[in-house]
């Protein structure tokens, strides 16, 4: 631990409270703290603390816990990862009720309920991820399509500006990423044929500064790739954050799946820039370079994963790269700095494609079908939006992984309706696709989890950490070689980073599906993750 | 998908029962609505229609619904202020996912017609010479190897009782999942398995006792693919068969 870290710490008690955007930039600086999405703009969901270690995670314990109030929805899940600013944890707990509480007891401060609109539509739960901050403001996507600012200090909100209607299938689930003044979010509503886009609003005002069509309108690069008119409700949907390079200045971000899901046939053409990563210029939104995973994707195979900036020895020199696994099964690493494709590699069996050419574009065995085909990965994916984790020390990527999973994917015929799910078909899977159900009888014949550690510099899987069932568990890595994560059977496990073995396991009784964070209160060290309907908090005896 | 390999077999003993009524409801419609479901529906309600809490779509009581027409408005409006999109349906696939979900085996109109055999005769072979309750309940009376078939009736389709009484291993279902497990020690324990995860099972044992085993505690343990009920295809004659599943049909829960 460096002596500017451990003055940070030390200090933590008295920082002032105003988060300005140079204490998210250097965010690895402060571990105490979590302030943003990802612990820290690269994405890598690594934290600097070093008191839970591989020998003492045997000694973590219940902290606090706190339940949703009133009880959580049915058919909602806690996705949300938390913020955490000086001892203040802020979370949502679903749909969109935001929770400041202190860190060490899990009492609550504020409470800010928004209400959305009962005209809100969402293909897949009444769902938040998170909230960002920024000065004494936080910033808060609700279902029914706005993104709303709330006063950190007691939860008032000061603005709104809505993103789109909400009885057209707009809804912001994503949590927002804070760059320099501005806000940086986008609509999800790939099942609703939405026109997707991602944009900047000023911090201050809610005001659109800049936005960046995901499907291009005429006129627009990469309009040509949508046939006829498709590009109109070719989806594009934003609901994972991005990542941001402060030294090249680019915002990247991952795109969801085109619309209709499962018909390509209405949309010929490589359907840009759905299913791909885009890096933008932070300041225009302008478009750098983008990757696309899966051209013309018919199987849902959303990119909304988080891209993980690393700066690595790649081939014996040095290169900015990013690591991408897709839901679609294979692990990308790419040059951030050009988007040049240099490795892609299944980490869960993949069918649908029999590998990646030389520039990373997948080689397609078949489509989605009025009959119905099978493919490996299911339409969930290999991975979807839980998180994975990056750790520099121990130069591993962890992937929380659904193995060995396939769907029957099928294509009908459908015209778009404002407001009207517009998927055109659909998958058959095997296991409940969006929640654990309450008692697990399936065979692991049909699929079953792991959180996986894949060597980026060949794409290997080093080590397997297996479950009976799948996890949609986010996972976090820490600098004393401990990765935390959990899964739908409800246990939330510390892990060795380095082998994978197990240290310590929790049982929290609910399926987890958020990313886990950890911070540190005058000195001590906390693990924190939202499990059912509450959110469990831990430490050492 | 369970329900998708049975739902061949139900079509025609549905349609057929439908028909007579002057529905117009065809193989091919149920059949539809039951792709429909599966891919559009049964993400959130699950391949049963029973994943949602509170909401089991196979009774065919809908809180939100009296009529096939409200039914048909509700699936294309959706619920408002609930995770219950619109969907963009036409009025032939409404009609389709509709007559898939009347199709289902707690349906009122299900009781129907079901089973052309004598359910009197049927309860005699089933409590004599078929021997089920040595392994399955009814009324509380009974052994615990097989499930409880108290309310059998109402979760399924006389073809589905016929075709798990003529080869029981064709496909068993996750809640009716056999599992065998050995202590360090040799011992070993049979049941039906109730949850599972990596340290842990749940089972119900052969006694009716609830277990809980941790498996670092086993030497082994398997999710059995076959059945440990016997095979009747050659046991009984066509006509007791459809005198044991008529009889089944009528097992509709304690309080009838």
């Amino acid at each position: 631990m460096s002596a500017r870290l451990l003055f940070l710490l030390a200090a933590g008690g008295v920082l002032c409270a105003q988060v300005p955007f140079e204490r998210i930039l250097h965010a690895d600086l402060e571990p105490q703290n979590w302030l943003t999405y990802s612990g820290n703009l690269n994405g890598a969901r690594y934290s600097n603390l070093t008191q839970v270690t591989r020998d003492n995670a045997k000694n973590l314990e219940l902290k606090w816990v706190l339940q949703t109030r009133p009880p959580a929805e049915a058919g909602s899940k806690y996705e949300a990862t938390s913020l955490v600013v000086e001892g203040v944890l802020y979370t949502v707990q679903p749909p969109n009720a935001v929770v400041a509480v202190d860190a060490v007891t899990g009492r609550i401060f504020w409470t800010h309920v928004y209400n959305p609109e009962p005209a809100a539509r969402l293909c897949c739960g009444r769902v938040n991820r998170g909230l960002a901050i920024l000065g004494n403001t936080l910033f808060m996507g609700t279902i029914d399509g706005n993104l709303i600012a709330l006063d950190a200090r007691d939860g008032h909100q000061i603005w709104s500006t809505p993103l789109g209607k909400p009885e057209a299938g707009y809804s912001v689930t994503v949590a927002p990423l804070v760059v320099k003044d501005k806000i940086i979010a986008g609509p999800a509503g790939g099942e609703y044929g939405i026109s997707g886009f991602l944009a900047a609003y000023a911090a201050g005002t809610g005001k659109e500064l800049w936005r960046f069509n995901t499907v291009p309108k005429p006129g627009e690069p990469g309009n040509d790739t949508w046939a006829g008119q498709s590009w109109m409700h070719g989806g594009g949907s934003i609901w994972t954050t991005g990542s941001y390079d402060p030294a090249l200045n680019l915002i990247y971000w991952g795109i969801g799946n085109a619309s209709p899901d499962w018909n390509g046939t209405v949309r010929e053409g490589d359907n840009l820039y759905t299913s791909s990563v885009v890096a933008l210029d932070a300041d225009t939104g302008k478009l750098k370079w983008h990757f696309q995973f899966t051209p013309h994707d018919e199987f849902d195979f959303d990119s909304t994963q988080v891209p993980v900036l690393a700066d690595v020895t790649w081939q014996g020199r040095p290169r900015k790269v990013m690591f991408f696994a897709n839901r679609n099964g294979y692990f990308y690493v790419l040059d951030r700095v050009t988007g040049e494709f240099l490795r892609g590699k299944p980490f869960v069996k993949v069918t649908w494609s029999t590998g990646l050419d030389a520039k990373g574009k997948p080689v397609r065995v078949g489509h989605s079908t009025p009959e119905g085909m099978v493919i490996y990965p299911e339409n969930q994916g290999g991975t979807n939006w839980y998180n994975p984790s990056y750790s520099p020390r121990t130069g591993l990527f962890y992937i929380p992984s659904w193995m060995d999973t396939h769907s029957i994917n099928t294509s009908r015929e459908e015209e778009y309706r404002e407001g009207n799910q517009y998927t055109a078909g659909g998958a058959t899977h095997e296991m409940s696709a969006l929640r654990a159900p309450a008692n697990n009888r399936r065979s692991q014949d049909s699929g079953w989890g792991a959180i996986q550690a894949v060597d980026p510099a060949t794409g290997d899987v080093k080590w397997q950490f297996k479950m009976v069932d799948v996890t949609d568990s986010g996972v976090l890595s820490t600098a004393s070689d401990v990765v935390f994560a959990g899964g739908r059977e409800g246990y939330f496990y510390a892990l060795d980073a380095r082998t994978g073995a197990l240290l310590w396991k929790a049982m929290t009784g609910g399926q987890i599906t958020a990313g886990p964070v950890t911070y540190a209160v005058e000195g001590k060290q906390y693990i924190s993750v939202p499990a059912g309907n509450a959110i469990f908090t831990f430490g050492l005896r | 998908m369970n329900l998708t390999r049975v739902c061949g077999c139900i079509l025609l003993t549905v349609a057929a029962l439908w028909g007579q009524e002057g529905h117009g409801v065809t193989p091919a419609d149920i059949q539809r609505g039951a792709q429909i479901f599966l891919t559009s529906c049964a993400s959130c309600h699950g391949p049963n229609g029973d994943a949602v809490s509170g909401v089991d779509l196979a009774s065919n009581k809908f809180r939100r619904a009296r009529t096939d027409r409200e039914l048909t408005d509700l699936l294309k409006k959706g619920i408002p202020g609930t995770p219950m999109p619109p969907g963009n349906y036409t009025d032939d696939q409404t009609f389709a996912i509709i007559a898939w979900l009347h199709s289902l085996p707690n349906a009122p109109r299900m009781g129907v017609g079901a089973g052309s055999g004598d359910p009197p005769a049927g309860k005699a072979i089933f409590e004599g010479k078929g021997q089920c309750r040595t392994c399955h309940r009814v009324g509380g009376e009974g052994g615990f190897t097989g499930p409880d078939l108290t309310s059998i009736g109402g979760a399924r389709r006389p073809a589905e009782l016929e075709s798990s009484l003529l080869d029981p291993s064709a496909e068993i279902r996750d809640a009716n999942r056999p599992v065998r497990a050995v202590r360090l020690d040799g011992t070993i324990i049979a049941g039906t398995l109730l949850n599972y995860d990596r340290y842990s099972l749940q089972l119900i044992d052969t006694t009716g006792k609830l277990r809980a085993l941790q498996t670092d505690k086993l030497r082994e343990y398997e999710l059995l693919k076959t059945s440990p009920m016997p095979a009747y295809k050659d046991k009984l004659s066509a006509r007791e068969l459809a005198d044991i599943v008529s009889y089944l049909v009528t097992l509709k829960g304690l309080s009838q």
